[in-house]
């Protein structure tokens, strides 16, 4: 017997169960159409547990990335004052002197610099020294060996027992270093690491004027302390006097940040694979939404009210966003697993990559959001299907609701904004990220739509058939162009724009070692040591027209300002590295054509030894710290105390590689000073370049040499191991891309293999078929890759302009194998969702379609 | 006899003020509880938009219609949807199942909208009374047109509806399984008590209802009580 339990309407259980029975023959199409976002929640899950997993790592491998629980450190030794006060702390402690230094590989003649750390005590105090054989970490402080970071063994065919001299002392091999304390792939491939013991450092002779060397103290307590209570009593003393306190909190701070900020900018880019899915899953709704007008008209018929069915097609969506979300979810819970080994070289601890629920949380939260935001506009539609439908399919409701369509836009822009916020955890960057996302689709919609109209506009009437339907099909009802052009679009336009940025910061390297320009520097060349350094290089061949003197010092006050009074004052724009810094400075009486005087006037010669010498500030520092022309600078040199006035600002053009200078000293003032000197010039190979250094370094072992040719190398593969991952994100960012591609290709299948069959019917080959999918595909492919290269040369424009201050000229290499490469993966999806149409009987396929 | 439905003045025009198109012009008729009703007249004459203002579909431009006493225009979409859903039954043309639902679960939506419990028996009575028990679980898709249609009947007879609009129900179909529908529509009827309204230009199926209202133009031009012609016959 019927009975009524709620006469006034249907349960929300039976719209969740009239919503899985009438998702019953779409369920594959729905799934397919929520797969667009699953690489974007994959690439979001994998990068948040990342996060999550290095946050915990950080936390506990913190001491280890300090090696102690303290440590003093700075570019000089510590006064006697700090000596006893850092004596005074701890239960053990270690120094350490570090600097860059040649290194020759005695059994190859190789010569490389790199940064040599002397070491005293038990450092590390946490975690180990990991070498090879296992016990050289310990038992090379007792002997004159060292240990050498292993790609730099690589490099020169060195193996454990060889020698290597640094400075006028020879020591052997004792093991290969594969990792210490704080150091990771990208610092070995920049300055490669050799550790000595301390007490060998005199013998060798590095340790003397002009010599950069940073000290450090590091200090383990064995005995409970609270070490924030003791930082907080001594910082003021310590950074004071121009050092650096670390502890280990403080450094798991810094080191959290860093990896959160690249944790952030991964997620961004993530981000936008996901909104790039979203627009494949709005784009997929409209059609799936059109598709069951019929069904709606007849439920509201039966008596289902607008809320009703509006409800059904909403838990539908919810159902499969939560399924795609999860399987999101799931694949990039895997690919997380796989990160640490793509970041390894970037990476500051090792990473042991878990589960992450949170992070599979709101993996799965955003899902549910983002694909109830981007279908909300066609689902809204529905409340606008009349009923009228079922008598009439071509019946037309009214227009939709303007402002309703507003308030879903504003929601997304309010999403997207709010989303980036997370990450960026700034209101203004985080609008200009929106802006720029909504400025990018607003680019390629506008092209999608100028395609749209110029062939419409100019139709090649006279053209063949095939080519006649193929480039109609760009324009006609239920086009995928706009669709297409926007995801593939911005899939290339992320893609090309980290190739074009990375070639941009290889150029401006590259540039500096091309033509005629200096590309070997050598420095901490001694007084005595000089006229032997030029000599030596005319005998090999370089041009060398002298060497430029540095005398190095440090600024005590500006105006009587000194930072103590910097320190108590904080409304003064001056920075406190202004008083820490070491400054390197020349002097000379002419500017280089790399200089121009922006302000004031430059003074040669120092004439009138009554008054103080007239000075030349660099703009940028000048400005920095708020110094003006006549402002007095006096400088500590190396304990002589000089008084100087601001004559010029000038502006220096970083880029060429040369001797730049912040401070510039007329003539007649520092030629009595401390000094020592640097050379520049240039060698034509490799191969010269390796016998100029062996010759340089067997004679003066002290001076270091940087060859240019090695900068960027290094910073190459710098930018190959960064870019890589950026890359690796952009070309996640395609594959969405190419999700949507091949969701909104098997939706115009549904929609054209009616008109593919009837082709087929009347008598359209095999041939002809497949040439106009291929004539549409190619177009749609071409259009969005050069969209996308478009946006992305733009992008580069204004980065190499604005930011990296040089001219953008893009490598088009790169550029047609992208393109190349994005029209033939446009053609082929295309081509491949055809064959179904064309290799079966026109009956066949229409009686699966119905 | 009561009046079922009240139809008054109707008028209904499309387009913009500057091109409307009447495409009907002061409707006016009643229809009494019980009764038959065919709903005639060529292509183009109205009917169908007549069907859907009087089931609630649309609203007209002019005039006013009551349905089971219940004024239609005062409704808004929802409220109208109501009505539908417990004093109407609907055969359409082209059958209008839904095509992810079996043959039962079509025809037990009606009732599951009013939100009624222990349905299925029901539901199965009327599918058996079409014939079509054994093609409970069968989708529109595996069945004939015919039984589309019958199911359909079934469907529209399954909320217990005091009026049953039907769109030319045998329109689709051929003369045999136009026969067969013509004797379910006509038979349910009866044993329901229903009132029945069919839209057609077959001029057999309208011969045998009890009235025939033909229209021409948007208007209606003959009004017929064919019941007592029979009676007198």
């Amino acid at each position: 017997m019927i009975t009524s339990s709620r006469p006034s309407g249907p349960s929300v259980a039976w719209l969740f169960k009239m919503a899985w029975r009438d998702s019953r023959r779409n369920r594959s199409r729905l799934f397919l159409f929520i797969s667009s976002i699953i690489l974007g929640i994959a690439a979001l899950v994998s990068v948040q547990s990342l996060s999550d997993s290095l946050r915990s790592e950080i936390e506990r491998q913190a001491a280890e990335l300090v090696g102690a629980d303290l440590v003093i450190s700075g570019n000089k030794a510590l006064n006697e004052d700090l000596g006893k006060l850092a004596d005074s702390l701890g239960d053990r402690r270690a120094s350490q002197k570090s600097f860059p230094s040649m290194a020759l590989f005695l059994k190859s003649g190789g010569a490389r610099l790199v940064q040599v750390r002397a070491l005293e005590g038990d450092y590390p105090f946490y975690g180990q020294l990991k070498t090879i054989p296992a016990n050289a970490g310990r038992s090379f402080r007792d002997r004159q060996e060292i240990l050498v970071d292993k790609g730099l063994l690589l490099q020169f065919n060195g193996e454990v027992g060889d020698t290597v001299q640094l400075g006028m002392t020879t020591f052997r091999i004792a093991g290969m270093l594969e990792s210490a304390p704080g150091q990771t792939g990208l610092t070995s491939a920049v300055a490669p690491v050799i550790f000595m013991p301390m007490r060998y450092l005199p013998e060798t002779g590095l340790e003397q004027f002009g010599s950069r060397i940073n000290h450090a103290r590091y200090i383990k307590f064995d005995r409970k302390t609270d070490v924030a209570g003791l930082v907080e009593r001594i910082e003021d003393r310590i950074e004071g006097a121009g050092y650096e306190l670390t502890t280990i909190e403080r450094q798991q701070e810094q080191t959290s940040r860093s990896f959160r900020d690249v944790g952030r900018f991964l997620s961004l880019i993530g981000f936008v694979a996901l909104l790039l899915g979203c627009i494949g899953v709005a784009s997929a709704i409209h059609v799936y939404i059109r598709e069951k007008i019929g069904t709606i008209a007849i439920l509201r018929c039966l008596g289902a009210t607008s809320q009703q069915a509006f409800l059904i097609y909403l838990f539908q969506i919810l159902t499969f966003g939560g399924l795609g979300s999860m399987v999101g979810a799931m694949l990039g819970s895997a690919l997380q697993f796989y990160l640490p080994v793509l970041l390894k070289d970037i990476l500051p601890v090792s990473v042991e990559a878990r589960i992450s629920w949170q992070a599979i949380g709101s993996g799965l939260g955003l899902g549910l959001i983002i694909s109830l935001l981007f279908a909300l506009a066609p689902l809204l539609s529905i409340r606008r299907i009349s009923p009228l439908n079922t008598l009439r399919m071509d019946f037309q409701s009214d227009k939709g609701d303007r402002l309703t369509s507003l308030f879903v836009y504003l929601l997304m822009l309010a999403f997207i904004w709010g989303f980036s916020f997370l990450q960026i955890r700034q209101a203004l960057p985080s609008l200009y990220f929106t802006l720029a996302v909504v400025v990018s689709f607003l680019i390629l919609a506008g092209f999608a739509r100028l395609l749209m109209w110029t062939v419409k506009r100019f139709f090649p009437s006279g053209w063949p058939y095939v080519w006649r339907q193929g480039l109609a099909n760009l324009y006609r009802p239920q086009n995928q162009t706009l669709v297409l052009l926007m995801s593939i679009g911005l899939g290339t336009a992320l893609f090309c724009t980290v190739l074009f940025i990375q070639s941009i910061l290889l150029d401006r390297v590259r540039l500096s070692t091309t033509g005629a320009q200096p590309n070997i520097v050598v420095f901490d060349i001694q007084e005595s040591q000089r006229d032997s350094i030029v000599a030596i290089s005319k005998r090999q061949g370089l041009n060398v027209s002298g060497t430029v003197p540095i005398v190095t010092m440090r600024l005590t006050s500006v105006n009587q300002i000194d930072i103590d009074s910097l320190r108590k004052d904080t409304s003064l724009p001056m920075r406190p590295w202004l008083f820490n810094r070491e400054y390197r400075v020349t002097f000379r009486d002419t500017l280089l054509a790399s200089e121009r005087i922006k302000k004031g006037e430059w003074t040669g010669v120092w004439k009138d030894q009554t008054k103080a010498p007239l000075i030349s500030l660099e703009e940028g520092l000048a400005k920095r710290n708020g110094i003006k022309l006549g402002d007095t600078l006096t400088f500590d040199v190396q304990g002589a105390p000089m008084a100087t006035i601001v004559g010029s600002l000038r502006q220096v053009e970083w880029n060429r590689i040369q001797t730049n200078f912040l401070v510039l000293f007329p003539a007649g003032v520092l030629e009595k000073a401390p000094k020592f000197h640097v050379l520049v010039s240039r060698v034509e190979s490799q191969e010269e370049s390796a016998r100029y250094q062996q010759a340089v370094v067997k004679a003066f072992p002290n001076v270091s040499i940087i060859d240019l040719g090695l900068v960027l190398d290094v910073v190459s593969t710098l930018l190959d191991k960064i870019g890589f991952v950026i890359r690796f994100m952009a070309l996640y960012c395609m594959a969405t891309g190419v999700v949507v591609l091949i969701a909104s290709v098997l939706i115009s299948k549904y929609q054209r293999m009616r008109e593919s069959v009837l082709l087929r019917t009347i008598g359209a080959s095999r041939r002809q078929i497949l040439a106009i999918t291929a004539i549409e595909y190619l177009m749609l492919g071409a259009m969005a890759a050069l969209t996308g290269i478009l946006l992305a040369m733009g992008g580069s424009w204004i980065l190499a302009e604005q930011v990296f201050d040089t001219a953008f000229r893009p490598q088009w290499m790169p550029v047609i194998s992208v393109f190349t490469g994005v029209c033939l993966l446009t053609v082929a999806i295309g081509m491949a969702n055809s064959r179904q149409v064309v290799n079966r009987p026109p009956l066949e396929v229409l009686r699966d379609a119905s | 006899m009561d009046t079922i439905l009240s139809v008054s003045h109707v008028s209904k025009s499309y387009g913009t003020a500057d091109h409307r198109l009447k495409v009907l012009d002061d409707i006016h008729f009643d229809i009494l509880a019980g009764d038959t009703v065919a709903i005639i007249g060529p292509s183009g004459s109205g009917k169908t938009t007549l069907l859907g203002l009087c089931a609630g579909l649309d609203r007209p431009t002019e005039g006013s219609i009551r349905l089971n006493g219940i004024s239609l225009e005062s409704l808004d979409e929802d409220q109208r949807a109501r009505v539908r859903n417990q004093h109407i039954g609907f055969v359409f043309q082209n059958f209008q199942l839904l095509p992810t639902l079996t043959a039962l679960e079509n025809v037990m939506v009606p009732m599951e909208l009013q939100g009624l419990k222990n349905i299925r028996s029901h539901a199965m009575d009327l599918l058996s009374k079409v014939g079509l028990a054994n093609r409970q679980d069968h989708y529109p898709v595996q069945l004939s047109g015919g039984e589309q249609q019958r199911v359909s009947i079934a469907r529209a007879f399954s909320n217990q509806p005091r009026i049953l609009f039907a769109d030319e129900p045998t329109g689709n179909l051929d003369a045999e399984n136009s026969e067969l529908i013509e004797r379910l529509l006509f038979d349910l009827n009866r044993e329901a008590g229903t009132t029945l309204v069919v839209v057609t230009h077959n001029p057999e199926l309208a011969a045998k209802t009890g009235r025939i209202i033909a229209l021409k133009g948007g208007k209606v031009i003959s009004d017929l009580n064919t019941s007592s012609e029979k009676t007198s016959n």
